[in-house]
């Protein structure tokens, strides 16, 4: 198994601030061989970590992103039907039989990798990242469960093809809809919670170099005090970093200096209109004082 | 020596601790299956003995399934491999308790039968109307000759029969609901898209002349429906009529979802879907404390809002709240709620038993501040009145 600290450094170099929790699920996950399901509130990082360990480790990330609807088709394969209307007429006079022809476009050369069939014919083990897996609907997740727990896939003309190496497989979910047991009991879990001040420090210097360490503090705290107001939409850790670049773009040092320009950069972190009107500029002044 | 063998294996020592800490998640409703435990012991094997945070920190993705699970894993591996026995008790889950067989038809009647004996007697809601439906429960409503089960008000409904055709009601109002057109395709013959995969399939045979065309079509899917009933005092004459409707909507509907309210929220999806009709009644009865109270409807819907509204909707989503109307809380902050779950559902369906009454008008000031968000309101106190909405939600 890997080092948990060596992991973290690996992670780290990819400017990718993790805690020993999440850090310690992908330790279990590389060593398991075992697909992890992160949880969490929308913006916690959920799907930077897949990237991050990506290329970490430095092999291919194959992402899936999840939606009502989403099918076989676009998920895993699809043949490539003009090209095999295309070589059905070529063969048409050259007088072979129909099984002949069928067993000709119905060969890998005219098949469509999607992501899932993508994933299991690497020769290296890539990171396959399965997006809010939340919002397909239950016959899609029913059917990874097929591949996640074999890793092959069955394609009638074909046959079963096996994974040459398992890829690292993390799927997220902001639960929008509940999944299901069998799909969870396969899974390592993990909830990601909102990172606390210190981290979240961490993560602003680890993003931003030019930060000032005293103004990521300011931000962090300011942040954290935000998401315990009484909000529809919470700010994420991808909120608190545009946030952080509109305030260097506007060359704000120190939050409570200007308290104007500071409720006009509000919009970078509150996303509704409730939510904007709910923050006056009372409650940013309170936030920013007791942040500072 | 022939006793002292297991424990001289260090080994066995942590396999059994572990396989008995395991047990431990178990009991308190954890899904861990046989892999889990084997992944568990290679899991200490390559980061050390159990007890220490680091083994806490790496047990906790492979055994919890879930944020319920993930929050309380800390507490229950401590009670287990730091304090014995007294620590465990308080943390097993009240679903433990719900399975007690004995008493179920005692407890259930105690709660919604009309002859109960002392009635647990909570607040009442603002009004008379709790008091007095009591009374009326008693003596049935007049009720025409050739329809009698159908016009009588449904206080009056108690025998299995009565019963059997309110879910049969429930189960048409629902088929009324049923179908939403979904973004997935299955083949259809009357479809207007092609289905190349197949088509072309077919074409070989015919020297790739499509022939034969495979069409396809977006396919009916089925609406989500949520209920959220009220059994409060005032509505208790309603309530198990209410009860059996909504248990006739969850059998027949796997996407349904139902909540009972008065001064909290329950979810009682899983009680109702019980096969056993008395099992499931009981469980709800135990679930339901405070039955015949008062109402809190705004204070419940935020709850709702807040905790289930994320998970139990979709935008395929039908929410039916069955309820009179009357609330203890502010109507401002009704409206508030109301308004926030309209933002999450397709439809928002509001049943008023009261409402078919001949003297009843919604002038309940919380009726009044809810009209505004509500798709459908309709009169819900006979199984007719409920038959008649069936033609409604249809177009809804």
């Amino acid at each position: 198994m890997i080092p948990l600290e060596e992991l973290k450094a690996l992670l780290a170099g990819q400017h990718y601030v993790v805690d020993d929790a999440t850090a310690t699920a992908m330790q279990l996950t590389l060593h398991l061989g075992r697909p992890l399901l992160l949880e969490g509130e929308a913006g916690v990082g959920k799907t930077e970590i897949a990237k991050a360990l990506a290329s970490a480790l430095n092999t291919k990330l194959i992402r899936l992103q999840c939606y009502e609807g989403l099918d076989a088709n676009t998920a895993i394969y699809e043949w490539n039907y003009q090209r095999q209307l295309l070589a059905i007429k070529v063969h048409e006079h050259t007088g072979e039989s129909t099984e002949e022809i069928e067993s000709h476009i119905f060969s890998e050369d005219y098949l469509l990798r999607r992501p899932l069939l993508e994933a299991i014919s690497q020769d290296a083990p890539p990171v396959l990242l399965i997006d809010e897996i939340d919002r397909a609907d239950m016959e899609f997740e029913a059917y990874l469960l097929e591949v996640l727990s074999d890793f092959q896939i069955s394609i009638p003309e074909l046959g079963t093809l096996t994974a040459k190496a398992r890829p690292h497989v993390i799927l997220t979910s902001n639960g929008t809809r509940e999944l299901s047991d069998a799909l969870r009991r396969r899974c390592l879990y993990n909830f990601v919670d909102y990172p606390d001040p210190d981290r979240e420090v961490a993560i602003l210097q680890a993003r931003m170099p030019e930060i000032d360490a005293v103004l990521a503090g300011q931000i962090a705290r300011f942040v954290r005090s935000l998401r315990k107001e009484d909000l529809e939409k919470v700010p994420g850790v991808a909120e608190t970093l545009d946030w952080a670049a509109a305030l260097l773009a506007m060359k704000i040092t120190d939050l409570p200096a200007d308290m104007q320009k500071l409720q006009a950069t509000l919009i970078c972190l509150l996303k509704t209109e409730r939510d904007l009107k709910s923050v006056t500029s009372e409650v940013s002044d309170r936030l920013a004082g007791a942040a500072a | 020596m022939m006793t002292g063998h297991a424990s001289a294996n260090p080994e066995a020592i942590v396999t059994r601790q572990l396989v008995g800490f395991i047990d431990h998640l178990r009991g308190n409703d954890f899904a861990v299956g046989p892999k889990e435990a084997q992944d568990s012991l290679a899991v200490l094997e390559a980061i050390g003995p159990c007890p220490s945070r680091r083994a806490a920190q790496a047990l906790r993705p492979l055994l919890a399934c879930c944020q319920h699970d993930w929050e309380r894993f800390d507490a229950l591996f401590e009670a287990y491999w730091f304090t014995s026995g007294t620590v465990r008790q308080s943390l097993k889950p009240e679903s433990q308790a719900q399975n007690t067989p004995g008493t179920r038809p005692n407890i259930w009647s105690k709660h919604l039968g009309e002859q109960t004996g002392p009635p647990l007697e909570g607040p009442q809601a603002g009004s008379s109307a709790g008091a007095s439906s009591d009374n009326e429960a008693q003596t049935p409503v007049l009720a025409s000759d050739e329809t009698p089960l159908r016009a009588a008000d449904l206080r009056a409904l108690v025998t299995p029969e009565e019963m059997a055709a309110a879910e049969k009601v429930a189960f048409k109002l629902a088929r009324a609901l049923r179908y939403r057109l979904s973004r997935r395709f299955r083949n259809k013959a009357s479809g207007r898209r092609l289905n190349l995969r197949r088509t072309i399939r077919a074409s070989v045979s015919k020297g790739g002349s499509p022939a034969t065309l495979v069409y396809r079509a977006r396919h009916n899917e089925p609406v989500r429906i949520v209920v959220l009933l009220d059994v409060s005092g005032s509505m208790k004459s309603y309530a198990r009529f209410y009860l059996q409707f909504v248990r006739g909507l969850l059998g027949t509907w796997i996407e349904a979802d139902a909540y009972l309210f008065h001064t909290r929220l329950v979810r009682v999806t899983d009680a109702l879907r019980e096969h056993d009709t008395m099992k499931a009644m009981t469980r709800l009865a135990l679930m339901a404390e405070g039955f015949g109270g008062g109402t809190k409807l705004a204070e419940c819907l935020t709850t709702f809002n807040k905790h289930h509204a994320k998970r139990a909707l979709n935008s395929r989503s039908v929410v039916i709240i069955l309820s009179d109307g009357y609330d203890k809380d502010e109507p401002e902050h009704l409206a508030k709620a109301l308004a926030r779950l309209k933002t999450r559902v397709r439809r928002l369906v509001w049943l008023n038993p009261m409402l078919g009454w001949d003297d009843y008008e919604p002038v309940t000031r919380s009726m009044k501040a809810a009209m505004p968000y509500i798709d459908h309101f309709a009169e819900a106190n006979t199984l007719d009145s409920l038959a008649a909405i069936e033609p409604d939600l249809a177009r809804l």
